[in-house]
């Protein structure tokens, strides 16, 4: 009994500490970095390409450079290209970033902070309201909400755009879970006590300690917004008021047109200069969105 | 985006005192009234909407008339709609038991702490999210053409001759490779996030009785993060019965392979705004939401059930 147990102690020691400070694994690194290349493979070659002429493009290797490093040049004429329509298609999606996703995170944390701190008639109605709603096809609303809004004459304006973007059930969802963990019911009362109003209560003691959760609810909304895709292009058809999507989409779509002009270059240059502040903001606000997507997971 | 929303019971109002609380009874409606009232907009009026168009029909000779559930019936004696229900059922059931395998794998490397930069490792697997479909979509179509794309350069280069991977019998899986690139790292961080929170104490009592690495991932991690995967799920097939964006954007590529009604969605798509059929593509849909509801219901009563 005694030896069998002495003999087992080391073993169990390794154990314990191989599941509590494991050993770092060469095999398990290298496999996990095929999934690795694999996702960044594709981002490279974007790079590379975006830094090729058109005729480079077609005859060199596409993953290293070709004879000329065109990035400069491409990015001009990208921005320049048909009096500059890429400049204006930025400008729109950031219109349509801030006024939806910075409406839609808005109303998220008004509505989060409702459910999570006040007591009202229908609150159950409302979870049980947002919960279904996530599982509806947003696409299946899609016909109704266009024939709707082409009868109300929002069709081809911003407001198509926006107004549908101003919904996120996920981070009402988010900012609810957040808001009944930050802020504590106490200094709450005290501030009605001191007789502050709820929406000066809000706004000076609950909005500041809701503020991580709401910059990862503004980072998830960007990310929609800004890739959203869909949405516009059944409501815009008037090329003024694309976002960087569907503008970039027009342009590779005029190569296969009769007459049309390919661009090719422009669409790879056109397609990096879109995605990249969106990475930007990703690699620099790291902190919240991972600690965002625990917080979700808590709630089991 | 929508994601990890869990269907838990809500976090509960704080405790207040009887007496105050009746005085602020509607004080909560001034905070999510304007969410309210913009999702009955855009979510609640469509869909009832949606209902109403998809009970008449609208004839040049005639106008409008009431019909009942004759565009039902019709949908479901179409060739065209069940083909791309066909091709979405078929997507869903190879390229999200994929997506999802990989995301766990990755997920169960990086929480072991075996890897060297793990955090390296989660942000770089990440990144693709961030990318939006049409640029995803965009990039992965000129690398697989065969004229200036990877495929060419692979055939050039040893003298073979790969498969087109535009063409009619492979598009299918080159999407389906295309939406894996995009939300692999998503779903693996859904599970690290679910991983992260399992209590510490656990895997030391699992040591304590001998398990080994294995034993601790089946019996202890898998359990864990039931809740995670069961939504990921959802979400996924949501998502596969939703495919629209990926098909519509490869199409000035491969107009041969994607046709008008390749998926349901773009079949309603084509069916409004290239036929004016408002009432058909209603109809459309309503049964695609109906059919992705009990889907997704069944996974969930499922994932649920196997948790007690």
């Amino acid at each position: 009994m005694t030896t069998s147990t002495k003999q087992r102690l080391p073993r169990l020691r390794a154990q314990h500490r191989s599941l509590t400070r494991p050993r770092r694994s060469p095999l398990l690194t290298a496999l996990t970095l095929i999934v690795l290349v694999y996702s960044l493979a594709p981002l490279v070659w974007l790079f590379i390409n975006a830094t090729k002429t058109q005729a480079d493009l077609f005859d060199s290797f596409g993953l290293w450079f070709g004879g000329d490093f065109a990035l400069w040049d491409n990015i001009q004429q990208t921005l320049a290209y048909d009096d500059g329509v890429f400049g204006r298609w930025f400008a729109n999606t950031v219109l349509y970033v801030v006024a939806g996703a910075g409406g839609a995170t808005f109303l998220a944390v008004l509505g989060g902070y409702a459910l999570a701190k006040f007591d009202f008639p229908g609150r159950r109605g409302v979870f049980a309201l947002v919960i279904g709603a996530v599982a509806v096809p947003g696409t299946a609303l899609a016909v109704p909400t266009f024939l709707m809004f082409s009868q109300m004459g929002l069709t081809n304006t911003p407001w198509a755009v926006i107004i549908p973007s101003l919904i996120s059930p996920f981070g009402l969802y988010l900012m609810w879970v957040f808001a009944a963990e930050s802020i504590p019911a106490e200094l709450l009362e005290a501030a009605r006590m001191d007789g502050a109003g709820e929406f000066r209560t809000f706004f000076q003691i609950s909005l500041p300690l809701l503020a991580p959760g709401t910059v990862t609810v503004l980072l998830f909304t960007t990310v929609a917004t800004w890739n959203n895709y869909f949405l516009p292009l059944i409501m815009l058809r008037d090329a003024d008021w694309y976002p960087l999507t569907l503008g970039l989409n027009a342009w590779n779509a005029q190569a296969s047109t009769a007459g049309g002009e390919a661009i090719f270059n422009l669409v790879i240059t056109g397609s990096l200069l879109t995605i990249l502040p969106l990475l930007a903001a990703f690699l620099l606000l790291q902190r919240y969105w991972q600690s965002g997507l625990t917080l979700g997971s808590v709630k089991e | 985006m929508t994601a990890i929303a869990e269907t838990p019971a809500p976090p509960e109002a704080s405790a207040l005192p009887r007496r105050r609380r009746r005085g602020r009874r509607w004080t909560g409606w001034l905070f999510v009234g304007p969410f309210i009232a913009v999702f009955a907009l855009v979510f609640l009026a469509p869909i009832a909407y949606s209902v109403y168009l998809s009970v008449f029909r609208t004839q040049m000779v005639g106008g409008t008339k009431f019909v009942g559930l004759e565009n039902y019936s019709r949908a479901l004696q179409d060739a065209q709609f069940w083909d791309g229900l066909g091709r979405v059922s078929l997507f869903l059931v190879v390229q999200v038991p994929i997506m999802l395998g990989i995301a766990l794998l990755v997920a169960l490397a990086i929480d072991s702490g075996r890897l060297w930069g793990r955090s390296f490792f989660r942000v770089a697997v990440f990144m693709p999210y961030a990318v939006p479909a049409v640029v995803a979509t965009l990039m992965w179509g000129f690398m697989y053409g065969t004229r200036f794309g990877l495929v060419a350069n692979l055939n050039d280069a040893f003298g073979i001759d790969l498969p087109d991977p535009l063409s009619p019998g492979l598009v299918l899986a080159s999407i389906g490779n295309i939406v894996t690139w995009e939300f692999v790292g998503y779903n693996m961080l859904i599970f690290y996030a679910a991983l992260r929170v399992v209590p510490h104490s656990l895997y030391e009592a699992a040591a304590i009785d001998g398990a080994g690495e294995w034993r601790v991932i089946t019996a202890i991690k898998l359990p864990a993060i039931r809740g995670a995967l069961v939504v990921a799920l959802i979400f996924s097939i949501i998502g596969s019965y939703q495919l629209f964006n990926e098909p519509t954007i490869l199409q000035s590529l491969a107009p041969n392979a994607i046709t008008t009604a390749f998926t349901p969605n773009l079949y309603a798509y084509s069916l409004s705004f290239s036929g004016q059929q408002y009432n058909y593509s209603a109809t459309v849909a309503i049964i695609m939401g109906l059919v992705t509801m009990v889907v997704a219901y069944a996974v969930q009563l499922r994932g649920m059930r196997k948790e007690q």
